[in-house]
């Protein structure tokens, strides 16, 4: 009846895993209890969780990022203390937990952390930015969160029911194979990476689709926002990268489930392809996380310059080049597995090549500052520490190009500051610069600028702290993932790593106290004009928050810098002769059946619950030809009702000003 | 700096032979040869960030000015000029390097077989009929020809004093070359999380003078104990911290069955 599934799995066997199964349910039934409380169940239902408005669909996609930040960051944390401790004992966890941990902090950081962030802030922006009213396809981009959500939801799960994966976030066989590794927890990383993976492929298209058909009149390519191209790169590579994980993820589910042979030791298995596979998917991912930081860079760098952006044209075509090139360089990830010196060679050179267009995209960021008059915004903040910062790990990314270079580092600790150097000044930095700079734009306020500046402090200097001890010990020839260790002389340097990683624990507790802040003194610092930071792009010609259709009247296009261009013809905020009325999406439920759904059955086969599959397969596929078979999915916005709400957005900006 | 002194010494830094030495030097050319752009660039971002901030009204501002074709030129070639030199050393080194190639040397080289196993390290002597678990033992000064596989999930053996790094592959054999310049103990480990026992997979790589080695290895030959193919039954089970145990005797070609048994029909895809 529940197949694998016994009491057994409730994690009694350890007062640090029943902790964290504990705090997880806790922090459910806290949110239930309050929502509950506010008697907030039935509009969360109408107006959040069935909604097919992009820009709502973004803030629930970043609403799961940060709570899985968190997740991910307490995972940190207790790495950090176990190291510290370690020397020559057990430390505090129990046997194999730090291996869980790993893996679960690696695969919620890029899956559930940096990918829904990116997808929510494209969500919220990218349309605005071209001027359409939503995305090609409203209703597939509900389905994509949900799918999104379904897959987080398994790793939470994995945490109350069961265990997770050892093998660590990249899941290498023949170790995560069903002879090695026997329990659930691969199950539990596959199924989830399988199920947000579709969830994924499907924004990817959905973003493309959108930015080729949907930009507003006079918008040609070269006149799209830098982060809307980024995002456009991102999003190919979403479309193309991403199937190459799901094939590497189902040939290692049908080795667990049906016994087959793609990756195991025996009977012509082959363990290589798998890294060949994944790393396929897993390069371009990196790009893919990192191009839309890119493109947040560039507006911000523009906007608080209160310049134009420099060499907008070197800067497209130097990301047009780092999507390209991210797809030729998987094989560095292995350079170690015995490969030829031509190959290795060829791979390295290729990995080499685009530093070249990522250091123009560097110096035209400086450029855009030189000569600018810079306001220290926290979003600006981010900008300038990340820059600083990120050439450090931008040249040890070098280093590690050259294949006898990665032979000394390989696997120690001095790789994984390398690409925490990456993702936390690239990646994260960017997501927060974006979370600043355009919060006001989704909610109408502007966020608390002390609290962002002393995050970002925080987050640097612990940054810092925290990584550069790990440098140091990869010289030391300190493996990653160790659980403990018998040389006293790396102590030293974990304990500063420890400190570091406190740092940027206050780091993101500036950024709940900013949140807090900002909520408290929202009426203050409400943004009435929709234009706060005296911007650009088009996204800031509407009001903010937007009304639902975005622009009453889709813009014309005359300039790379629309809304500056407006402004300076004085043409900006001029009301339309007349409003027509406009096609809207209705919401539906069906895209969190569909992701409910998604995630029994993603549980059901962790398990081996037969019967729940099947149940949940049919389900599937019964709400998706009725949703195929419903023909009223939109409505229309009379050109009245449309006049109302314009109305009232000058009335307001005409009291203030 | 706390650890200033104590990372001029550490492994990968201070290299106890020419194999690392050379990896060690190439990182040492590539960071030389990157400075010119990583200073320029935080040192830029910093000055700017200062120069130009809104408070400082004395500083140039142009608003519209967002190209220069000359500056364009230049941020494009010198990142371009820097990677066809690092290209250059990366392509040469990456082939010199080669862990396939032998060390060319007067001497000839001495051949051991490495096996992964859960969570130990274990050492055949083909010419010396000898084997070892968790300790390799070799001259200095001659160069050790490494043939690797794996009896379990993939490892990395990693001697970081000595060498870079390679994957030890069931069904399938890699290579790694290596030489000691002068007699020493080194920490050598696997690096690719395998399981409960990893943090503790770790064996000492001893380099001794030819005398030292020859009667390290008559001492292993008296030892009572026998590799054949029960005992290695035994010996492939999961164990943590085995201690080093020497076999005086090991059974004909057993890495080559070894590697055999995952094998099958598929070749090795190394070399």
């Amino acid at each position: 009846m529940f197949g694998k599934l016994t009491i057994e799995a409730l994690p009694l066997y350890s007062a640090v895993a029943l902790t964290g199964a504990l705090v997880t349910v806790g922090g459910v039934l806290v949110v239930a209890v309050a929502i509950t409380w506010l008697g907030a169940w039935r509009s969360l239902w109408t107006e959040w969780l069935t909604s097919v408005d992009h820009k709502r669909i973004g803030i629930m996609y970043i609403v799961l990022a940060l709570v899985m930040l968190m997740r991910g960051f307490v995972d940190a944390i207790m790495m950090r203390a176990q190291q510290s401790m370690s020397l020559n004992s057990d430390g505090y966890l129990p046997p194999e937990h730090f291996d869980q941990i790993f893996s679960s902090h690696g695969t919620i950081m890029i899956f559930f952390m940096a990918m829904p962030f990116l997808t929510g802030l494209i969500n919220i922006i990218m349309p605005l930015q071209i001027g359409t009213r939503d995305v090609a396809f409203p209703f597939l981009n509900s389905v994509s969160l949900w799918l999104t959500s379904a897959g987080a939801g398994l790793i939470m799960v994995s945490l109350v029911i069961g265990k997770f994966s050892t093998a660590g976030w990249t899941g290498y066989p023949p170790f995560s194979g069903i002879e090695y590794s026997p329990g659930v927890g691969v199950d539990y990383w596959i199924w989830a990476l399988l199920i947000s993976g579709v969830g994924s492929t499907l924004s990817g298209i959905n973003f493309v689709v959108t930015i080729l058909k949907r930009r507003a009149p006079g918008m040609g390519l070269m006149r799209m926002t830098p982060f809307t191209w980024t995002a456009l790169c991102a999003s190919l590579l979403m479309v193309f990268a991403f199937p190459a994980l799901t094939v590497a993820c189902v040939l290692l589910a049908l080795d667990r489930l049906l016994g087959m042979h793609f990756f195991t030791n025996a009977h012509g298995g082959n363990m290589m392809n798998y890294p060949n596979l994944f790393w396929i998917w897993g390069h371009p991912e990196v790009y893919i996380l990192i191009l839309p930081a890119f493109g947040v860079f560039s507006e911000v760098v523009a906007t608080f310059s209160k310049k134009r952006l420099f060499g907008y044209e070197s800067l497209v075509y130097a990301t047009a080049a780092i999507a390209l090139l991210s797809f030729t360089v998987w094989l560095h990830h292995f350079f170690t597995m015995g490969s030829s010196a031509n190959v290795n060679a060829f791979f390295g050179v290729a990995t080499m090549v685009i530093a070249v267009p990522t250091g123009v995209k560097v110096f035209n960021w400086l450029l855009t500052m030189y000569r600018g008059r810079i306001d220290f915004h926290p979003a600006m903040l981010w900008t300038v520490g990340f820059v600083a910062t990120f050439v450090i790990g931008g040249m040890t990314g070098v280093l590690l190009a050259m294949p006898p270079g990665d032979f000394l580092l390989h696997n120690t600790t001095f790789l994984v500051a390398h690409f925490h150097n990456m993702i936390i000044p690239g990646v994260l930095f960017g997501y927060l610069a974006g979370y600043m700079y355009w919060f006001p734009k989704a909610f109408g306020f502007a966020l608390d600028r002390k609290w962002g500046a002393r995050s970002f402090w925080c987050w640097v200097i612990g940054f810092l702290l925290a990584f550069m001890p790990l440098y140091a010990l990869g010289f030391k020839g300190m493996p990653r993932r160790m659980e403990h260790y018998d040389d006293p002389s790396w102590q030293p340097y974990l304990l500063v790593a420890s400190l570091g990683a406190f740092v940027v624990l206050l780091g993101i507790g500036c950024l709940v106290m900013q949140l807090y802040v900002s909520i408290r003194d929202r009426k203050a610092t409400a943004d009435v004009t929709g234009d706060p930071w005296d911007g650009r792009t088009l996204e800031w010609a509407t009001s903010s928050p937007p009304p639902v259709y975005n622009f009453a009247v889709l813009p014309e296009i005359r300039d790379r810098e629309p809304f500056l261009d407006m402004k300076e013809r004085g043409v900006a905020y001029q009301r339309p002769a007349a409003y027509q009325d406009i096609e809207l999406p209705r919401n539906s439920f069906v895209g969190v059946a569909l992701g409910g759904l998604a995630f029994a059955l993603g549980f059901a086969v962790v398990w081996h619950i037969w019967w729940l599959v099947v149940v949940c397969g049919l389900g599937m596929w019964v709400v998706l030809i009725a949703r195929s078979s419903d023909d009223d999915t939109e409505y229309r916005l009379s050109a009245a009702e449309v006049a109302r709400i314009e109305d009232a957005r000058y009335r307001a900006m005409g009291s203030r000003t | 700096m706390m650890g200033g002194c104590d990372l001029r010494h550490s492994a990968v830094l201070d290299p106890k032979g020419p194999i690392a030495l050379a990896e060690r030097n190439l990182l040492y050319d590539a960071f030389t040869v990157m400075m010119i752009v990583v200073i320029p660039v935080i040192a830029m971002a910093l000055l700017f960030a200062w120069r130009y901030r809104s408070s400082n009204t004395q500083a140039r501002y142009t608003p519209k000015w967002s190209y220069s074709g000359r500056i364009d030129a230049v941020v494009w070639l010198i990142p371009a000029l820097i990677v066809v030199a690092l290209g250059v050393l990366l392509w040469r080194s990456t082939h010199r390097l080669d862990p396939y190639k032998p060390i060319a040397s007067a001497v000839a080289s001495l051949e051991v077989q490495v096996v992964a196993q859960d969570w130990k390290w274990l050492f055949i002597y083909p010419e010396q009929g000898i084997a070892v678990v968790n300790q390799m033992a070799f001259p200095s000064g001659r160069p050790v020809s490494l043939k690797i596989t794996s009896d379990t999930v993939m490892n990395s053996f990693y001697i970081p004093a000595l060498a870079g790094q390679i994957y030890a592959m069931a069904g399938m054999q890699s290579r790694l070359q290596l030489l000691a310049d002068a007699p020493g103990t080194f920490v050598g480990r696997n690096t690719q999380y395998s399981g409960g026992g990893f943090a503790d997979q770790q064996f000492q790589a001893i380099a001794m003078t030819q005398a030292d080695f020859d009667a390290w290895v008559a001492k292993t030959r008296q030892s009572a104990d026998k590799l054949d193919a029960a005992a290695y039954g035994k010996l492939a089970e999961r164990s943590r911290r085995h201690p080093v145990t020497y076999y005086s005797a090991v059974e004909p070609n057993l890495f080559d069955k070894i590697i055999a048994k995952s094998a099958h029909d598929h070749q090795a895809m190394g070399k």
